[in-house]
């Protein structure tokens, strides 16, 4: 469905990404494991009804149902940079909220420290959730400190290209951190919960020598199996030739707006 | 067999194979010039021509254990099932080496000394030279026994190309499993080989033998 955000001063100066690059080439397990898995197995996905539960140590816990959440808040176009822990990269014109304004809503707990995410499990409308061969643990789970949630470049996605999120891309609703590897975007998110112990996220589980908890975009901190120092732009070249890598920036070159969250932190430790 | 091939249609297989083996590369490359590989069409061209690489090893490997478990005899084809693993993993190096790291020097240099899978991709590739140079008759002639001890490099050579690809990937999914898995299978046939071979022979030779014995009795 037709989808508009308010313009905002959230944009980079890199040609987007085209409609057809992201909405076909995707990491969404929960449909398949490869790139055009979540294009193509995600027709018999339902977004509607949806319900988010967002809860834990706040004062008010409220159940969101999407339709409320498209009325409530004030949707804005952004266009963020995505850099994939695979070392490629798009540029996105998402449509969303600040995910403060929702935290605003329940009121967190001075005691709360964290946020946790939850996709949803339907094993019937998602076919990489069944089957012998599944790549991961159910449901996927993500963490951010309350202080990057609360971090205004935090986006809470419901759109993309002037429609709502197509299912392959984690309809109805799901995270943008841009300044993260794009593992930390959790999508088709049913539930949010405020704690005060770091929350676990499926890939740090999966491998936590090679997926940590920040996954800040950093080029000088390799994967410890392949090189994060450059990346390949997604449709730079249609063909073969003439798709040369770029430099990978620190904070996926958000660094002014979010390098102070680390301060003092060792990112090779806190990778 | 049953049935067999003269001298003129073997030669005219063999080379058919060449010309059928080459196509997925070729067709592959005539999709990636022609925008049709997709989003991101050079790494999607450079794991096919690696992937291409690792199924006609598996196949050179694959001629050994047919020919002892099926009689079907495909030694004749080995050679080039082997040549064009060979040239398949050239050219997926090529692509790494031009396409992808665009031959800047320094990432390569880093690839090549910090990463494991880069590093034993490349060993893969070195000690299949001395496999291809010396496929030819005259060096079978020429080095006699010491040919077949130097052929059996691919075994480690199919080991570091399956380990190569399981490293490069995010995470181990169906695909590279299912090739880890067949390489475990074609490796360890090798291991118990001797064993099967004499199974077979006592199968096959001994009711025979034992017939024999007893119409040498009556």
């Amino acid at each position: 469905a037709a989808l508009t955000g308010q313009k905002t001063e959230y944009k980079v100066d890199e040609k987007v990404t085209s409609k057809e690059d992201v909405t076909t080439y995707n990491n969404f397990y929960e449909f398949g494991t490869s790139k055009s898995d979540p294009a193509n197995n995600s027709g018999d996905f339902k977004p509607k009804p949806w319900q988010i539960e967002v809860g834990g140590m706040v004062s008010k816990p409220t159940i969101f149902g999407i339709d409320d959440i498209m009325k409530q808040f004030t949707m804005e176009e952004r266009v963020y940079r995505m850099r994939c822990v695979e070392a490629w990269s798009m540029v996105i014109p998402w449509i969303g909220f600040p995910l403060s304004a929702l935290l605003d809503k329940v009121e967190p707990l001075g005691s709360a420290k964290y946020v946790a995410f939850e996709t949803v499990v339907r094993p019937g409308e998602m076919p990489g959730q069944t089957g012998l061969f599944q790549p991961l643990p159910w449901p996927y789970v993500e963490g951010l400190r309350l202080d990057e949630a609360r971090h205004p470049l935090t986006l809470l996605a419901t759109g993309l290209y002037d429609e709502t999120l197509p299912n392959q891309n984690g309809a109805p609703i799901r995270l943008v951190t841009p300044w993260k590897y794009g593992f930390k975007g959790i999508k088709s998110i049913v539930k949010i919960t405020l704690t005060d112990k770091q929350p676990p996220n499926s890939w740090n589980l999966y491998a936590p020598n090679e997926y940590g908890f920040y996954a800040n975009v950093n080029p000088e901190v390799d994967h410890p199996r392949w090189s994060q120092a450059s990346e390949r732009r997604i449709g730079e070249a249609a063909g073969l030739f003439g798709g040369a890598r770029m430099k990978t920036l620190p904070f996926n070159g958000y660094g002014d707006e979010v390098a102070s969250l680390y301060a003092g932190m060792d990112l090779r430790k806190n990778f | 067999m049953a049935f067999k091939l003269t001298a003129g249609q073997r030669s005219a297989s063999i080379w058919a194979l060449y010309a059928i083996g080459l196509v997925p590369g070729l067709w592959t490359f005539y999709l990636g010039v022609t925008a049709q590989l997709g989003a991101d069409p050079v790494v999607t061209f450079e794991h096919s021509l690696g992937l291409w690489a690792l199924r006609f090893l598996c196949l050179t490997l694959l001629v050994t254990p047919v020919r002892d478990l099926f009689k079907i005899n495909l030694l004749p084809y080995r050679r080039a099932l082997g040549l064009l693993a060979f040239y398949y993993v050239l050219a997926h190096f090529t692509v790494y080496l031009t396409l992808d790291r665009g031959l800047i020097l320094t990432a390569i240099i880093g690839d090549m000394t910090k990463r494991w899978y880069t590093i034993i991709g490349m060993i893969c590739l070195i000690l299949l030279i001395p496999l291809a140079v010396t496929s030819n008759r005259w060096s079978i002639r020429r080095l006699g026994t010491r040919w077949t001890t130097l052929h059996k490099l691919i075994y480690p050579v199919i080991a570091g190309a399956a380990l190569h690809y399981a490293l490069s990937v995010k995470s181990i999914t169906l695909e590279p499993a299912t090739y880890i898995a067949i390489v475990a299978i074609l490796l360890t046939y090798r291991l118990v080989r001797p064993k099967v071979m004499e199974l077979r022979r006592r199968l096959t030779k001994t009711p025979p033998a034992r017939m024999r014995a007893a119409a040498a009795r009556d």
